[in-house]
């Protein structure tokens, strides 16, 4: 096989500047990431992503699998929030499928979709933090971290790659003390976020490399086809949680933090203020939590409770066809997005009728999110681009699929 | 929670302010539309593609001013073989419209939406690098995935899931 070679063009006109390269081993390029840089000095002229790094073809290997078997491929995307990421698969094949989740099922998928986003948004306040110089603040983000994770594995078995989503609900019922758990937490957790704030909102270092810097305007970020945060803190208010509602989130009272100046430290308030939001969506699904079922009635498609599949031919019939043949979905196609730490995470799903998905598009926040790079950064010092890779937050692996 | 049938009537979708738009803006360059699942998508004829987005981005009503996604799904052996889909999204009134372009099987070409949306590179990049569609007046048309020299558009039905060997 010939030897593959990566995209090496940025042609210098002149002798007053140099390409320099950042990454792919970089360790505040959060990933993969390369990033091409024509500098004049100090100064950056031009800067180019290169992505792919990462890509590993998951949308082909998705139109091989039944559609049961998607799920777990679809954590792998985006490894810091890997339930949203089953939450919209979830959805989008739901959608396809008509089919209505019990209220309690809805409730869970929102309370441990918004710990996903503590839990990423936490990743991305510790790493934006040290880059920038405050190696305190990311231990005390990856202590709550750990708790997350311990939550996660309590629910599902996995700190990461959760699958706990399934199509139909969620896998099992949580276990008895996990809403204990989950209380105790997010009860402490508002005193963290204090402690964050107060090692960073008002610390002039932190707020001097942060402030004016990788400016973006609401035009551009628009155009650039930004999303989540950045979008937000440029001054546009979408939030696809309250906007399009899904899963049950028009139940649930909360702001949607934005920011009209369009810089890393606007990026900063706009991520801090959704950490606090989270936590209030947190207690509001603990206190409402409905009694039921947290799956939907639908033995084609949801696999049976062990033990009426060990107890009962009809379930253990239906458990044999959904493993070994899957279930078949009617023709159509959806769009199915949903707000995710990072932004618009969208699902496109295409169904021809059988027991395979015809094709599998995620649309992810971090792909449309690394285009503002270099809007951000031209005409900007260096050190400004390690600054604004931490405020876009974005995940190769969401990225690059 | 039944499904509804699908509507692809032009007539009845009329009631939908973005099927009267387009249709108002040039009849000719609606090709069809359906109404499935709550989505409506529409087929757009394929060179009339950047009239219908300036138009509906344009519209004081409808406002459609976010370019959310561009993919492709590849339906061989029919014909026309591409179909490239565009989610579109309005930040004012928060609602989601698809629209598609037919491609054929040879050569598929279509308008680049970069003048329209800068952000639509990376998109048509990778539907380029996947697919093998074109985008005419592409800023920089190279793969974005795969390496440079990679033989083949991976996602096309016709290329093996593991690969050539």
């Amino acid at each position: 096989m010939a030897e593959m070679t990566r995209t090496p063009v940025l042609d210098v006109a002149t002798d007053q500047t140099m390409v320099i390269n950042m990454g792919p081993q970089h360790p505040s390029t959060h990933g993969v990431l390369r990033l091409l840089l024509e500098i004049d000095g100090e100064t950056i002229v031009r800067i180019m992503p290169d992505i792919g790094y990462l890509h590993t073809g998951i949308e082909k290997t998705c139109e091989a699998k039944f559609y049961q078997q998607v799920v777990p491929m679809t954590d792998r995307i985006d490894y810091l929030c890997p339930l949203t990421n089953n939450l919209a698969y979830c959805l989008a094949v739901e959608k396809l499928l008509g089919l209505e989740i019990p209220p309690r099922g809805q409730w869970l998928r929102v309370m441990l979709n918004e710990l996903t986003r503590i839990n990423s948004h936490l990743v991305w306040l510790g790493t934006h933090a040290m880059d920038i110089g405050a190696m305190t603040v990311f231990l005390y983000c990856f202590r709550e971290r750990e708790n997350i994770l311990r939550l996660f594995e309590a629910v599902s078995g996995q700190r990461m790659m959760t699958s706990y989503f399934r199509i139909g609900g969620v896998a099992v019922e949580p276990p008895l003390d996990f809403f204990d758990r989950v209380k105790k937490f997010n009860d402490a957790f508002p005193e963290h976020v204090d402690e964050y704030e107060g090692l960073l909102t008002k610390n002039p270092i932190f707020v001097n490399r942060l402030k004016d810097v990788a400016y973006i305007s609401k035009e551009d970020a628009l155009a650039l086809c930004a999303t989540g945060p950045t979008l937000r803190a440029s001054g546009i208010d979408v939030d696809l949680r309250r906007d399009a509602p899904y899963s049950g989130y028009e139940n649930f009272k909360f702001n949607v933090p934005t920011s009209t100046v369009g810089d890393v430290y606007a990026r900063y308030l706009v991520r801090v203020q959704e950490l606090r939001e989270s936590q209030k969506i947190v207690a509001q699904a603990l206190e409402g939590i409905p009694e039921g079922s947290v799956k939907a009635d639908a033995p084609k498609v949801v696999l049976p409770d062990r033990e009426k599949m060990k107890t009962q031919m009809e379930a253990l019939i239906y458990h044999f066809k959904i493993v070994t043949e899957g279930f078949t979905v009617p023709e159509g196609e959806v769009y199915q997005a949903i707000e995710s730490p990072r932004g618009e995470m969208g699902y496109y799903v295409v169904s021809d009728g059988t027991a395979k998905p015809y094709r599998v598009h995620m649309r992810s926040p971090s792909f449309a999110n690394l285009q503002t790079l270099p809007t951000m950064c031209e005409g900007r010092l260096i050190a400004d681009v390690v600054a604004a890779i931490g405020s876009i937050d974005i995940v190769l692996g969401d990225c690059d699929r | 929670m039944a499904l509804e049938p699908a509507v692809t009537d032009l007539e009845q979708l009329k009631s939908h302010a973005e099927v009267a738009c387009l249709l108002a803006w040039n009849a000719a360059a609606v090709e069809g539309a359906k109404f499935d699942r709550n989505e409506l998508s529409i087929y757009v004829e394929r060179t009339a593609l950047r009239g219908a987005c300036t138009t509906l981005k344009n519209d004081a009503a409808l406002h459609y001013d976010a370019l959310a996604d561009i993919t492709c799904v590849d339906w061989l052996p029919n014909d026309p073989r591409f179909e490239v889909i565009y989610q579109l999204f309005s930040t004012v009134t928060k609602k989601y419209l698809r629209l598609k372009v037919r491609l054929s099987g040879d050569n598929p070409a279509v308008d680049s939406l970069t003048p329209i949306w800068p952000g639509a590179n990376f998109f048509e990049r990778e539907v380029f690098d996947l697919f093998g569609v074109r985008f005419n007046e592409h800023p920089n048309l190279t793969r974005i995935m795969m390496p440079d020299n990679w033989e083949g558009h991976p996602l096309r039905k016709d290329y093996p899931v593991e690969g050539y060997r």
